[in-house]
């Protein structure tokens, strides 16, 4: 469809299967490679990204998908933005326009609030994730609610929205297929946009054939598709009442917007009489015009397509039914008062940063083990549980490619470092690199002992520089060559070729 | 004009032939330049780490070596962006910013600075591969980069044409980074690895024989992997290229 869109851009990939044509062409092994499981958690200690990294790239078909196909839709991504003329300025129009409702988030909160309750909506106020549980789950019992039907939304996850219900017996089904796949499969999402991105058709097929009792050696998409709509849509139908989550909340018409490609929102908000959405304060925008400088920026960053197909307004209840919405903090005030910090709150959650981002695509959402994976989950996630999340600033190369496909121009990378600085202020720094760093900081700081260090002719393994190889294991050469050692620096050369040249050019 | 070579630890120990080609290609110019003998490192290791007041006293020993200088060159982007972007974890004193606004990476010093328009003794008639560091595509901005809406351009790319008989081999994903990421390579091993290999295969698939870069330190990484893999690639710095090298 894009490519009706922009003819006059060359498709490089013209070779490429579109996503239809792909999704039925049998898979290249016969032999299904299991799906590799996310971040092992032990509690309140610090996750391993890079163990559930590595499980993940030794199964190489399913990382090799996965980089494909993220990669695809930065592509796609591109493509998009080279149709619009006026992007960085919509870019920085987006970013403007959150700046300027942050700094004045309490005035619009309390306006929406106003023309909300105007149109018939009742608004509710969360502090943290189990308010918005606690009061999601006093509408339902006073309604005598068992069965609710939920779009997919991130917000609920920070809540654990899903296991709190279950406690509580109200039994909860996902509409959108890849949340359903992940709910059935009892995983996280692990991309803000394509929460299955991670499994490959067969992973699907061998959930359904245990949860839903399709055929375990059909994994076509269409089939798999069809599967779920068949056990999913009498659910649908008789759910007592409806969740979704919100993009944006405009403040000017007390109304609220929810994007979606499949529609799922539309159902969750309709089919029952009762809709409740859960929101994050930050999701505020000021009025309508507003909002289209943001429609234009969501689905083509986040997907490459010009538009969510469904791009629905909520305005208020229809005749006879209830529409709530809870307005949930979770952190984010405190976020909003983080010097370095806040404009993360920025965010409207595209997932372009994990899209481009190099190690998300090798490593797997579920690596991260925290609600927000990738880049924009490096500086939220600490901001939860700073000693928890305090190693996944590491993860990432610092190269910035985030930043610059970010819409709304958060400063990805630039808050990567500041995390680390941040963390190592606060003595949240693994032992080893602290040891590590403060041995080169000694080393590095004086000539003498420097070039005392330097292992010239010795064995190879000690021909990298000390701060490289303090490390129980010579971790470079696992997968690397080590660089041969000239016969001597280019100190050595100098002092021995040039320095007396210099000193006749100071006489 | 006085310059102040700052040639990288990791160029000073592996690849001292690029801090040579450095220093004889500004002397082409007629440029005046200086390697102050005491100098160590720019202080990135701690930097990227977080560890900035470890960073301190290295940051101090390298404002020392070259704040008599006009202009401080380097063969390598990412120390320019610690130095010019990140040098904070010491008093920013006149000397300190002088220092600070003063370095240049190699490729922006010829390119903007001499304004060099051509390289009559260069000629390297092989397929090349281009290869931007992160920091010097996208804090440097030594190039357009594909993420952004903007007009193409490429510093090295224009003093690469014109050397003689050069050709340029195109990359399916000529941004993404190689994995280097400094510690990165040591702390995260396998995905930098993976990135790592993953780069030589393009640079492989490209038909590229050699592969330059303003930066040694992707190029070191990149070396590894290719080697490791098998793969006939040769890594050479673009101050050797453009000082004439001829293979």
């Amino acid at each position: 469809m894009t490519a009706e869109l922009h003819e006059e851009l060359t498709d490089p990939h013209a070779d490429q299967l579109d996503h239809g044509a792909a999704s039925s062409r049998p898979l290249k092994s016969r032999i299904s490679e299991p799906q590799p499981r996310g971040a092992k958690i032990h509690g309140n200690r610090p996750v391993d990204q890079s163990e559930a990294a590595n499980r993940f790239m030794a199964a190489t078909e399913h990382e090799a998908m996965h980089d494909a196909r993220l990669w695809d839709l930065r592509q796609k991504r591109d493509k998009e933005m080279h149709g619009i003329e006026e992007w960085e300025e919509l870019r920085n129009l987006a970013s403007g326009i959150k700046e300027h409702t942050l700094s004045k988030l309490d005035y619009y909160l309390e306006l929406f609030e106003k023309n909300a309750t105007a149109n018939g909506i009742k608004v509710h106020w969360a502090k943290d994730g189990a308010e918005n549980n606690a009061i999601v789950l006093e509408i339902l019992r006073s309604r005598g609610v068992e069965r609710l039907i939920k779009s997919k939304s991130m917000l609920t996850e920070e809540c654990g929205f899903r296991e709190f219900m279950a406690e509580n017996n109200v039994e909860v089904i996902e509409t959108d297929l890849g949340e359903r796949i992940q709910q059935l499969d009892d995983e996280a999402p692990s991309h803000v946009v394509v929460p299955a991105v991670h499994k490959l058709r067969t992973d699907v097929a061998s959930v359904f054939a245990k949860t839903i009792g399709s055929d375990p050696d059909n994994a076509d998409a269409h089939y798999l598709t069809e599967c779920q709509r068949e056990a999913t849509r009498p659910l649908i139908l008789s759910a007592q009442a409806g969740m979704t989550g919100g993009n944006f909340v405009v403040a000017e018409t007390g109304t609220f917007v929810v994007c979606t490609n499949e529609g799922n929102a539309d159902l969750s908000a309709n089919t029952p009489p009762l809709h409740i959405a859960s929101i994050g304060i930050e999701k505020l925008i000021p009025g309508l015009d507003d909002l289209a400088v943001f429609i234009r920026l969501l689905s083509r960053s986040a997907l490459g397509s010009p538009i969510t197909q469904y791009t629905s307004h909520f305005r208020g209840p229809r005749k006879g039914s209830e529409m709530h919405v809870v307005l949930v903090d979770n952190g984010r005030s405190a976020r909003l008062g983080m010097e370095k910090f806040w404009p993360g709150l920025k965010c409207i959650r595209c997932g372009a940063c994990m899209n481009t981002c190099p190690v998300f695509r090798r490593s797997g959402g579920l690596s991260y083990g925290a609600t927000y994976a990738g880049p924009i989950g490096l500086i939220i996630d600490p901001t939860f549980n700073v000693h928890k999340y305090r190693n996944l600033p590491y993860s990432s190369t610092m190269n910035g490619s985030c930043t610059n496909v970010c819409p709304v121009k958060i400063n990805i990378h630039e808050q990567i470092a500041d995390w680390r600085r941040t963390l190592a202020g606060e003595g949240e720094i693994s032992p080893v690199k602290k040891v590590m760093m403060k041995a080169a900081g000694e080393v590095l700081a004086s000539p003498v002992v420097y070039r005392a260090s330097l292992p010239l002719g010795r064995s190879a393994l000690r021909h990298l520089p000390h701060f490289m190889l303090y490390n129980k294991l010579n971790t470079w050469g696992r997968k690397r060559d080590i660089p041969e050692t000239p016969k001597q620096t280019f100190n050595e050369w100098y002092r021995k070729n040039r320095k007396q040249q210099d000193e006749g050019k100071k006489s | 004009m006085k310059v102040g070579l700052f040639v990288p630890c990791y160029v000073d120990m592996f690849h001292p032939e690029t801090g040579i080609a450095t220093l004889e290609l500004l002397e082409r110019f007629g440029v005046s330049v200086e390697y102050p003998v005491d100098q160590t490192c720019c202080g990135q290791p701690m930097t990227n780490t977080g560890c900035e007041r470890e960073a301190a006293r290295t940051e101090e020993l390298f404002v020392r070596n070259f704040e008599k200088y006009d202009y401080i060159v380097t063969p390598s982007g990412s120390c320019t962006n610690q130095v010019r972007n990140n040098m904070t974890a010491i008093e920013q004193s006149d000397a300190v910013k002088h220092v600070r606004s003063r370095t240049y990476e190699l490729v922006e010093f010829l390119h903007d600075v001499l304004k060099v328009d051509a390289f009559p003794w260069a000629e390297f008639p092989h397929r090349v591969a281009l290869h931007n560091n992160c920091n010097t595509l996208r804090n440097l901005r030594i190039a357009s980069m594909t993420e952004r809406r903007e007009e193409p351009f490429s510093k090295p790319k224009a003093l690469l044409k014109m050397v003689k008989g050069i050709e340029f081999a195109d990359l399916t994903r000529p941004d993404e980074c190689c994995g280097f990421g400094g510690t990165f390579s040591v702390f995260e091993e396998g995905v930098s690895a993976k990135m790592g290999q993953d780069k030589v295969t393009d640079q492989l698939k490209s038909g590229a024989e050699y592969v330059t870069s303003s930066d040694s330190s992707c190029m070191m990484h990149q070396e590894g992997c290719a080697r490791r893999m098998g793969a006939n690639l040769k890594y050479i710095h673009i101050a050797q290229i453009l000082n004439g090298a001829r293979a």
